[in-house]
């Protein structure tokens, strides 16, 4: 129970901060090298390797997130995300497997609001000395994607 | 027929109608897409197999494209000849013949109907008329062709060939691209909340890249003051653009304050530039080549990042982007990492692709209440035509020339 609520923890703290615009947080979840990405069920289920977005290690996380801030045009937008049925598993207690449910939905500075991506997250999690996800993989149930990805998932 | 006019200026304003008008969007369906065009289908490496099969749009025309059992490629209208229902749900597989899920005919890998359901009834009692003939509502057969690994269908007999359709100034810059067997790496859907004509206007536009991108200007990846160009088609229907590797030092767009400059923001460097390394593999020092044709494909070269792009249009104010990105067969891991870092670039979270999304969503929004003002088109002049500037618009207008012929506007 307790690894449960280590990694369910890690989850939440990642979503708030994504949802409150703390964007340069975001890094710090991860590993020194830590490998997110997203991808699509279709690519995945074909062994097909494109990410829609790609990071290997912080140095890439926090490119992305100064990207956004300083060079990026988009809209004014934020995230919601809704995470559920987390299972995790420890073989070693270093590092955990841990697969959730998401469910984004983005707000526009205009009130629209759309149920944005839903999916997966399959993640490795080192334990210790906090948890902080060795890889990420963010895989999207749909292959469609409103407009522009920005904020990531 | 339109009831519409033209500014008086031509070539070099397009009137904003042409993005809200549901009776043009009908009529671009049967005169552009249905009509003497050449629309891309898919990569000739997503059918690797005899038997194999996708499924796609020409406009909103649904459409299966197969390879036979003898190899050969087909294409043909994804609506059963018996009560129109799609005859084929999947978006890919393998089939020894397809089956309309409705009443059960089918039809053979050429989309010819092969078998009617119970056609002589059952003992004696029901079925056709034995002069019946369904075949004469049968799927619409696509003229395909293929240019090196790209396959493209048309429902035009009269239409030229494909490679004349594409023609001498264009073909070769495909040929630069697809110089070897291709890899699929994988697909998505960028959905773009706007007019396909206006994603097809700012992929020619060859004077929004570095202005809108800030990516590309900040890390001197594509600025128009280096050396570069642009191709175009006589007819004015296609065009290709390019950028030399060679990194312009120049500061023209520092001292004219361009917000992609970043000028106000000299701290921000990339901490991980390897995402930008390229490695010259088409060996002619090319970083970037966006190639267009009309009506709605678009090859891209942006470094070590290669794709195919179909523009699927949905509706007067949606449009379906379907990214194909591929590599090469020999590709070694390296190369593959590469581009699979290079794939930031592109796409729905692109660095640079996602603000061509958010800049023709923005046209389309503003120009709600106005349909009888127009753009202006005049960087470069009035021209249509090649050349070795980029701070022109003439792939732009060549695009609005031929989108008014085909639709005798």
């Amino acid at each position: 129970m307790e690894l449960q609520h280590a990694v369910e923890r890690l989850h939440a703290r990642y979503a708030h901060a994504l949802d409150a615009d703390q964007l340069e947080e975001w890094p710090g979840f991860f590993t020194e090298n830590g490998v997110y990405r997203i991808t699509t069920a279709e690519n995945e289920a074909r062994g097909l390797p494109l990410p829609v977005l790609y990071a290997e290690g912080r140095a890439m996380l926090r490119d992305r997130i100064a990207s956004l801030r300083h060079a990026n045009i988009y809209e004014p937008q934020r995230y919601r995300h809704l995470i559920s049925c987390c299972l995790v598993e420890s073989k070693d207690g270093k590092t955990a497997t841990s697969m959730a449910n998401f469910l984004v939905i983005r707000v526009m500075e205009n009130g629209e609001t759309l149920l944005f991506a839903c999916g997966r997250y399959v993640d490795r999690v080192a334990l210790s000395p906090e948890p902080r996800y060795e890889e990420r993989v963010v895989i999207c149930d749909s292959r469609r994607f409103d407009t522009l990805l920005a904020i990531p998932l | 027929m339109l009831q519409r006019s033209w500014p008086a200026e031509g070539v070099t304003r397009v009137p904003y109608w042409v993005y809200q008008d549901e009776s043009v969007y009908r009529e671009e369906q049967e005169k552009i897409f249905r009509g003497a065009t050449w629309n891309y289908l898919c990569l000739e490496a997503e059918l690797p197999e005899p038997q194999s099969f996708l499924t796609t749009f020409v406009g909103d025309m649904p459409v299966v494209v197969t390879r036979d059992a003898q190899g050969a490629l087909h294409a043909w209208e994804n609506r059963c000849a018996h009560r129109g229902a799609l005859i084929c749900m999947q978006a890919r597989g393998k089939a020894e013949r397809f089956a309309c899920i409705y009443h059960n005919w089918t039809y053979d890998h050429a989309g010819n109907l092969a078998t009617v359901a119970f056609r002589r009834g059952i003992a004696g009692k029901g079925g056709m008329p034995a002069d019946a003939k369904p075949e004469s509502q049968a799927p619409k057969k696509l003229r395909v062709g293929s240019v090196h690994g790209l396959v493209f269908g048309t429902l035009s007999d009269k239409v030229a060939s494909l490679e004349d359709y594409i023609g001498p100034e264009i073909l070769p810059r495909i040929k630069r691209v697809m110089k070897k067997p291709v890899k699929l790496l994988g697909i998505y859907t960028q959905v773009l909340p706007n007019n396909w004509k206006l994603y097809m206007d700012n992929v020619k536009d060859t004077y929004h890249a570095s202005l809108l991108h800030l990516f590309f200007t900040k890390f001197r990846i594509n600025r128009l003051t280096q050396k570069g160009g642009v191709f175009v088609s006589r007819d004015g229907a296609h065009h290709c653009t390019y950028t030399e590797m060679v990194e312009d030092q120049g500061d023209a767009y520092e001292k004219d304050g361009m917000r992609s400059a970043g000028s106000s923001l000299n701290q921000f460097q990339l901490e991980a530039p390897e995402v930008l390394e390229q490695v010259d593999e088409l060996g002619d020092g090319v970083a970037i080549q966006i190639l267009s044709m009309f009506p709605g494909f678009v090859l891209h070269q942006i470094r070590n990042s290669l794709a195919a792009r179909q523009v699927v249009p949905k509706g007067i104010d949606r449009t379906e982007l379907h990214w194909t990105l591929f590599g090469f067969e020999d590709d070694d891991e390296a190369m593959q990492r590469r581009r699979l870092l290079q794939a930031n670039l592109v796409g729905p979270a692109g660095y640079i692709s996602m603000e061509d999304g958010a800049a023709t969503g923005f046209v389309q929004r503003g120009v709600a209440g106005s349909p009888d003002r127009a753009s202006v088109i005049e960087m470069g002049g009035s021209t249509i035509g090649s050349g070795d500037s980029r701070i022109t618009e003439t792939a732009v207008r060549g695009l609005w020339q031929t989108w008014r012929r085909h639709m005798s506007l």
